[in-house]
């Protein structure tokens, strides 16, 4: 199933500019604790990896872990280099996977 | 009044049942030494100090399901000096592990920002790792009204 994804990311920077990243993904995070009305437990769901790169370099790598809130939500920042795209990757259990990505100009 | 309610009087043995059905198995949560052995696994032997990082969590939490965090450490981040990692670790959560970043000196700014879960009012720990092989940590005390985690869905 594919996940929405939110991502800001400013269309426009000046070279050298600190740029801040907020993403955003709807995941339920399932953190295998709990149990179901029938009292059996439910299994881990969760994205456990994010990465985040920039015309092909990683400029951010997190590791998730069941104790991250449902639909997670990163901000970070990096330095306006140059023109290009900025990948979003996230990877989660059972084979989830989700990309995303965005434009920024640099003047 | 209770024969005709239950047919015969409750025994210890109903009793017994039902208290045992009302009471909830929760999964072992980490101890304050499984988030000192979370945090060894990360720096190792090396010394972690306090300061240079600072973690913002609000001091009383309404709801542990979602508890904005924000990590900021004082760092230049220049190719020769910059913040390799920065880890958040619980002390009563299940797992002790909540996060763990990479960043570098192309992230410009050593500060993130996320959500995160607690199941108790508790000391929550972020650590960074500097480019220089040093620790630093932050310690916050949070007091919790709704823990997260361990509830189950209705």
């Amino acid at each position: 199933m594919a996940a929405r994804t939110l991502v800001n990311v400013p269309p426009k920077a000046k070279r050298g500019e600190v740029i801040q990243i907020r993403t955003l993904i709807s995941h339920a995070m399932e953190n295998g604790f709990r149990h179901d009305n029938m009292g059996k437990p439910i299994p881990r769901d969760i994205i456990t990896s994010f990465v985040c790169s920039y015309n092909g370099e990683t400029i951010f790598d997190a590791t998730l872990h069941p104790a991250v809130s449902a639909n997670p939500f990163l901000t970070f920042h990096t330095v306006a280099t140059e023109s290009g795209t900025i990948d979003f990757k996230w990877i989660g259990d059972n084979g989830f996977s989700q990309e995303a990505s965005a434009k920024i100009t640099v003047e | 009044m209770l024969d005709k309610l239950f047919g015969a009087r409750p025994t210890r043995r109903i009793f017994l049942a039902g208290a045992a059905s009302l009471m909830i198995v929760r999964p072992a949560a980490a101890t304050p030494q499984a988030m000192a052995a979370a945090i060894r696994q990360v720096a190792g032997e090396a010394e972690i100090k306090p300061g240079k990082i600072k973690l913002d969590l609000p001091p009383l939490v309404e709801n542990g399901n979602s508890v904005a965090t924000t990590v900021k450490v004082e760092s230049p981040m220049t190719a020769t000096d910059y913040v390799k990692a920065i880890h958040i670790s619980t002390e009563k959560n299940p797992q002790p592990n909540v996060i763990s970043v990479k960043l570098g000196p192309r992230s410009g700014k050593a500060e993130f920002q996320t959500r995160i879960r607690l199941a108790d009012t508790q000391q929550v720990v972020a650590i960074c790792e500097m480019s220089d092989g040093t620790f630093w940590s932050d310690k916050v005390d949070v007091i919790l009204t709704l823990s997260a985690c361990l509830e189950d869905p209705v």
